[in-house]
């Protein structure tokens, strides 16, 4: 299992397993990490990546399993030790405190002392900006900063702590290409200081553009290990996947339809004070899908909240089917025929309560008879529900049983049964395996056939390009530019989400 | 001249017990932990340390005795919201009402039979200059010159104040940065229960001498609104404190007023609550409480 | 190393529901015995007196419905407004408003027919607990105060504005005591048997909660309800209209606390005196606790703690175990009780520390 050679790896993972109740999300993992590499683990979503490297940082234990540092073998229980045996994580949902400032957020942890110096860690932080080229202001609140620099000054706290195990886990999500090559340039600089990183990903070309050797999981197995020269996209995939991947791509269907959802000058003044959608006007017409790219963070949230009725407009005009439903109640909005689908769909139901209950809750006065509540009819509607949309539960069971799946096809049915004119949806298949996705994919082009409107909003391209008619791009809260589906790439959508191009002000 | 110099002499003393448990409080709270049983600690404050002031005689002897008392409570509370994860309103209401009660068992199995109302030789004011306004008790030179400024510099200057901070913000981040929010937690608990039995103290071994049931009055409770309408900052919850606190004297005084002699007492005697109701409706609307404020933190 | 660690159940272990209550009893006696031992007295037998002895005469078994009366009230009350996520602790002061506002009427109905004077105490009870919890609610709904803070706070002014009106203006002319006029006799609540103090505020009581137990678990509203209080979130963006509800569930909250100090007065004490509530309010917390927030379970837990009141005066005077162990014994249930609680979604595990493995 070791690599021949006098150095030992920086990191062996030895038959690491690990169970959270039935699911098995690690499976006798055995992983080697060199020092002076960058190691990526690929998977989809829910292959066991996350879970392995917290299991590394010691956020989460093992059944079974070792772990060796440096030819040493360590026990590691928690961060502090995970810290301890030099291992830095930058975690995808990141472990900052929003308030504080940068240098507080670095020395968070390891002030080595009653008082805290703050003027040191400046030091230190300016020091690493010039070695790495990793810059950020020490005395800046976190809150203040953007998503690109809040990613640094994770960085940055692994390097304070002078880590020679880096850990990232999706690093680019967040981030548009420009931001992504920014990482690349200071991950190249670290790896060939002898620091071992490792990289979780679900992006093939990215993997491919920055690691030494890449190891593929699949249902929370190794599947293979290769370097990276040696291996082949098509190999990779199908390693990932288990099976060719089938892509669900819409067809051209005919011209679409009249306007069913029109917004006008549309602007919002987000939760902090600044205005996080700038006279926004676009138009959904029947039958096509509209799709909105954009990195998170650029106002779609605050888009589909408005279109939602979770959050009142400062300025403009939202019309459905010419009815005009600005400023309206959720009640209101879904009364005048809008189906939603937000991107937190935990967030659209009430755990706590039964399947057969968050499937009625949006029109549970249709469910009454006399005074009560009829618990036949609404088993029965469940029931239709549940064999109409396959999903794997039982009308009394609690929402909070379902897997995301399923709880996304729970939402889907809530909102498609009742045939929609204009549908809303956010970040539809975000964590989701690929048969979870293929699903909804297929649901949402049913709708499109079936004459709705429907606007999509994702952070994922291949995604939107795969489903749009027609492309729109969010930047900074305003609408930068719209294309037809034929003439969107990548690059182009890359370049507008980033703010470049085609005549827009800096 | 005089009216105004007594006045504030007054508020500096009837607002130390709502600084020690205003400071205690926001330490809690800073730390992601409302704690409802500050009112249960400052009685358990009051009654223990003047039972055992009165039984061995020494005032001195009686403050730790409170402030013991004080570190118990608050690390009864670590154990129900933090190693348990439990609602913490309900902890807190849970832990008032058990400290109360067994305060006024001891009270009654102690101090039956006895035809008269036990009584102590309390502290004594300390007169700086013969100036009436400065004529105060230790305990409040104590609270507003070192207890302030210590607690301020602790939870803006130290390691254990930027843990505790970074824990009530975002405690996946503390903990993934390696900071224990166990251990911290139970410590700005344990911090904020011993401040508040030494609010509760002052009462029975200052102010007053002597017990009585309802000596806290609600006072408790008045901390909790204060640390929210200083924004879990000590300066402002310690300026909140003042502003009941004077009003609170005004209307002792005020009452002597001919104008207002037909006004029953107690309607006075509410005007400092309502104050401060009044103050957070003004104040204290949408305030963006500490991240993980009411949330307990179990690593997944 | 063994390192003990509370890890998430994939869901609520099956023995537990009914499990809870009777341990939770349990280790709350042996926890209190302390107190009992400190007074000079056997466990067993105080335990005896408080419990078992209420229950063995028809007189006293007839006090504990009596005790358990209010507290059916608060119970309710505060088992609604937590249930839809709302935190009402001014369950007492509430009661106390609704006692005075009871008390003026009460001398006020001389001249109605019987029925409309009862139905007026109870009425105007509700109402001045409905605006004892307005000020709280409203500030909570358009003003996002935390109503945790303010409804505590008007406890003690509730508690002031009685003593102020028994001291002042309502002293009795008479006695020169601080207790108000003696209410009409029409306006009195009746007894329900004739030996005994059980009085309609225990009937009214029940009804209330089968009321309260209908609209919550049969109907739309009470479904909306729950959802509130389980996912304000999910709730608000299925369409319902949160703030709406969440008002309503105060001011149904702070009316029927109302009515517990309403009938105290109308079935008990007939005139408003500063002892008419012994921490009714904050027991009521209590109730809804142990009851789980359900309607069954707050007229079970408060019989039981009517039947605790009730022991803590007999063992007051038999056993020399001061009344004020009742008092423990609620606060301490109350805590084990939540503690006992997590178990439902977590379970102890113990682990060796991590360090060799198979490889």
């Amino acid at each position: 299992m070791t690599a021949g050679g006098a150095t030992p790896p920086a990191v062996q993972l030895c038959g690491i397993t690990k169970r959270f109740g039935a699911v098995v999300a690690n499976d006798g993992v055995d992983l080697v990490v060199e020092r002076g590499e960058v190691h990526a683990l690929l998977g989809e979503n829910g292959a066991g990546k996350t879970t392995l490297m917290r299991i590394l940082y010691g956020l989460t234990r093992p059944d079974a399993g070792q772990i060796v540092i440096d030819g040493r073998p360590v026990a590691i229980h928690s961060p502090k030790d995970a810290i301890a045996a030099g291992i830095g994580m930058v975690t995808q949902h990141f472990a900052l405190v929003k308030p504080m400032t940068v240098a507080e957020n670095v020395i968070l942890g390891a002030t080595g002392g009653v008082r805290v110096k703050l003027d040191a860690a400046a030091r230190k932080v300016a020091e690493a900006a010039e070695r790495f080229g990793i810059r950020a202001d020490p005395y800046a609140r976190v809150a203040d900063l953007s998503v690109g620099e809040q990613q640094r000054v994770e960085i940055l706290k692994a390097l304070y702590r002078n880590c020679r195990v880096l850990i990232l886990d999706e690093p680019t999500a967040v981030l548009v290409p420009q931001e992504v090559e920014a990482l690349f340039a200071a991950l190249r600089r670290l790896r060939d200081d002898g620091i071992a990183i490792v990289f979780i990903s679900h992006k093939l070309y990215e993997v491919r553009e920055i690691s030494t050797r890449v190891t593929v999981l699949r249902r929370g197995a190794v599947v293979g290990t290769r370097r990276i020269a040696d291996a082949d996209d098509r190999e990779l995939a199908s390693l990932m996947v288990g099976r060719p991947t089938l892509a669900v791509r819409r067809t051209e269907s005919g011209s679409a339809g009249e306007v069913v959802l029109r917004v006008d000058g549309l602007s919002v003044g987000s939760r902090g004070g600044l205005e996080a959608l700038r006279n926004v006007s676009f138009a959904v017409r029947r039958g096509e899908i509209l799709g909105v790219a954009g990195v998170s963070g650029n106002g779609q949230t605050e888009l589909v909240d408005v279109l939602c009725g979770m959050l009142r407009p400062a300025a403009g005009r939202i019309e459905v089917d010419g009815v005009d439903v600005t400023g309206s109640s959720p009640a209101e909005v879904v009364a005048a025929g809008v189906g939603r689908i937000p991107e937190d769909r935990h967030a659209a139901v009430v755990s706590d309560l039964t399947v057969a209950q968050n499937l009625a809750l949006e029109h549970l006065d249709g469910f009454r008879r006399a005074l009560q509540l009829d618990d036949r009819r609404l088993r029965r509607h469940a029931e239709e529900l549940i064999s109409r949309f396959t999903i794997k539960a039982g009308p009394d069971d609690a929402a909070r049983t379902l897997s995301g799946g399923n709880l996304q096809k729970l939402v889907l049915a809530r909102v498609l049964s009742r045939e929609p004119k204009v549908i809303v949806v956010s970040q539809p298949t975000r964590g989701l395996d690929v048969a979870a996705t293929e699903y909804v994919h297929g649901e949402l082009l049913a709708q499109r056939e079936r004459g709705a409107g429907v606007l999509l909003v994702s952070e994922d391209l291949d995604e939107l390009l795969a489903l749009a008619d027609r492309l729109v791009v969010l930047y900074e809260g305003r609408i930068v530019g719209e294309m037809p589906a034929a003439e969107a790439d990548p690059e182009r959508l890359g370049l507008l989400m980033a703010g470049l191009a085609e005549g827009v002000a800096a | 001249m005089s009216f105004l110099s007594d006045v504030i002499a007054a508020t500096f003393r009837n607002a130390t017990p709502l600084v020690y448990g205003t400071v205690g409080e926001t330490y809690c709270e800073r730390a992601g932990i409302l704690n409802l049983g500050i009112e249960g600690t400052m009685y358990a404050g009051a009654f223990y340390g003047f039972l055992v002031a009165e039984t061995t005689g020494s005032l001195l002897l009686g403050l730790v005795a409170a402030i013991a008392v004080g570190v118990g409570a608050g690390a009864l509370m670590g154990v129900l919201t933090v190693s348990f994860g439990t609602n913490q309103h309900v902890a807190g209401l849970g832990t008032t009402l058990f400290l109360i009660g067994a305060a006024e068992f001891v009270n009654r199995l102690q101090y039956r039979g006895s035809q008269e109302q036990a009584t102590i030789d309390p502290f004594g004011t300390i007169d700086v200059f013969g100036i009436e306004a400065l004529s105060q008790y230790a305990l409040t030179y104590v609270a507003f010159l070192v207890v302030v400024p210590l607690a301020w510099w602790v939870l803006m200057r130290t390691t254990l104040g930027l843990n505790i901070r970074a824990v009530g913000e975002n405690p996946e981040a503390a903990d993934a940065a390696g900071v224990s929010v166990a251990r911290t937690r139970y410590l700005a608990l344990i911090i904020g229960g011993a401040l508040m039995g030494l609010g509760g103290a002052f009462f029975t071994l200052a102010a007053l001498g002597s017990f009585t049931l309802g000596i806290i009055a609600g006072r408790g409770w008045v901390c909790i609104a204060l640390v929210i309408f200083g924004r879990w900052r000590i300066g402002r919850g310690v300026l909140g404190a003042l502003l009941f606190a004077g009003v609170y004297a005004l209307q002792l005084r005020l009452r002597l007023l001919p104008a207002l002699s037909d006004v029953p007492f107690e309607l006075l005697l509410a005007l400092p609550y309502v104050v401060v109701i009044v103050a957070l409706a003004v104040s204290g609307r949408n305030v963006s409480y500490p991240g993980a404020y009411l949330k307990p933190y179990r690593r997944a | 190393m063994i390192g003990v660690r509370l890890e998430a159940r994939a869901a609520p272990a099956r023995w537990f529901d009914l499990a809870v209550a009777p341990i939770a009893i349990a280790v709350t006696f042996v926890l209190t015995m302390g107190f009992v031992l400190a007074a000079g007295a056997s466990p067993l037998e105080a335990y005896d007196t408080f419990i078992v002895e209420p229950l063995t005469s028809r007189y006293t078994g007839l006090e504990v419905l009596v005790a358990a009366t209010p507290l059916l009230f608060t119970g309710a009350a505060v088992a609604i407004a937590f249930r839809a996520g709302y935190w009402n602790i001014g369950a007492e002061g509430q009661l106390l408003v609704g006692a005075i506002a009871a008390a003026w009427a009460g001398t006020v109905v001389e001249d109605l027919p019987r029925v409309l004077a009862i139905a007026t105490m109870a009425g105007l009870g509700a109402l001045g607990g409905a605006v004892w919890a307005l000020g709280p609610a409203l500030m909570r709904v358009y003003l996002g105060v935390d109503e945790v803070v303010t409804t505590l706070l008007l406890n003690p002014v509730a508690l002031l504005i009685v003593t102020g009106l028994l001291n002042g203006p309502w002293r009795n002319p008479e006695t020169h005591f601080p207790e108000s006029e003696r209410i009409s006799a029409n306006a009195e609540f009746p007894q329900i048997l004739s030996d005994s103090r059980v009085h309609l505020g225990f009937v009214l009581a029940l009804a209330i909660i089968v009321a309260a137990w209908f609209v919550l678990a049969r109907t739309a509203t009470g479904l909306r309800l729950r959802a509130i209080g389980l996912s304000p979130e999910g709730a608000r963006f299925a369409g319902i209209g949160v703030e709406r509800l969440l008002l309503q569930a105060a001011l149904v909250s702070g009316a029927i606390a109302g009515v517990a100090g309403a009938s105290e007065v109308a079935g008990i004490s007939y005139q408003l005196t500063d002892g008419i509530s012994s921490g009714f309010g904050y027991t009521g917390i209590v109730v809804a606790t142990l009851g789980g927030l359900t309607m069954p379970g707050v007229v079970i837990a408060a019989l039981f703690l009517g039947d605790l009141v009730v022991g803590a005066d007999s063992a007051g005077f038999e056993l020399g175990v001061p009344s004020q162990l009742a008092d423990i014994v609620k606060g301490v249930l109350l805590l084990v009780l939540i503690a006992l609680l997590v178990f439902r979604h977590y379970r102890v595990s113990l682990r060796r520390a991590q360090g060799r493995g198979r490889s």
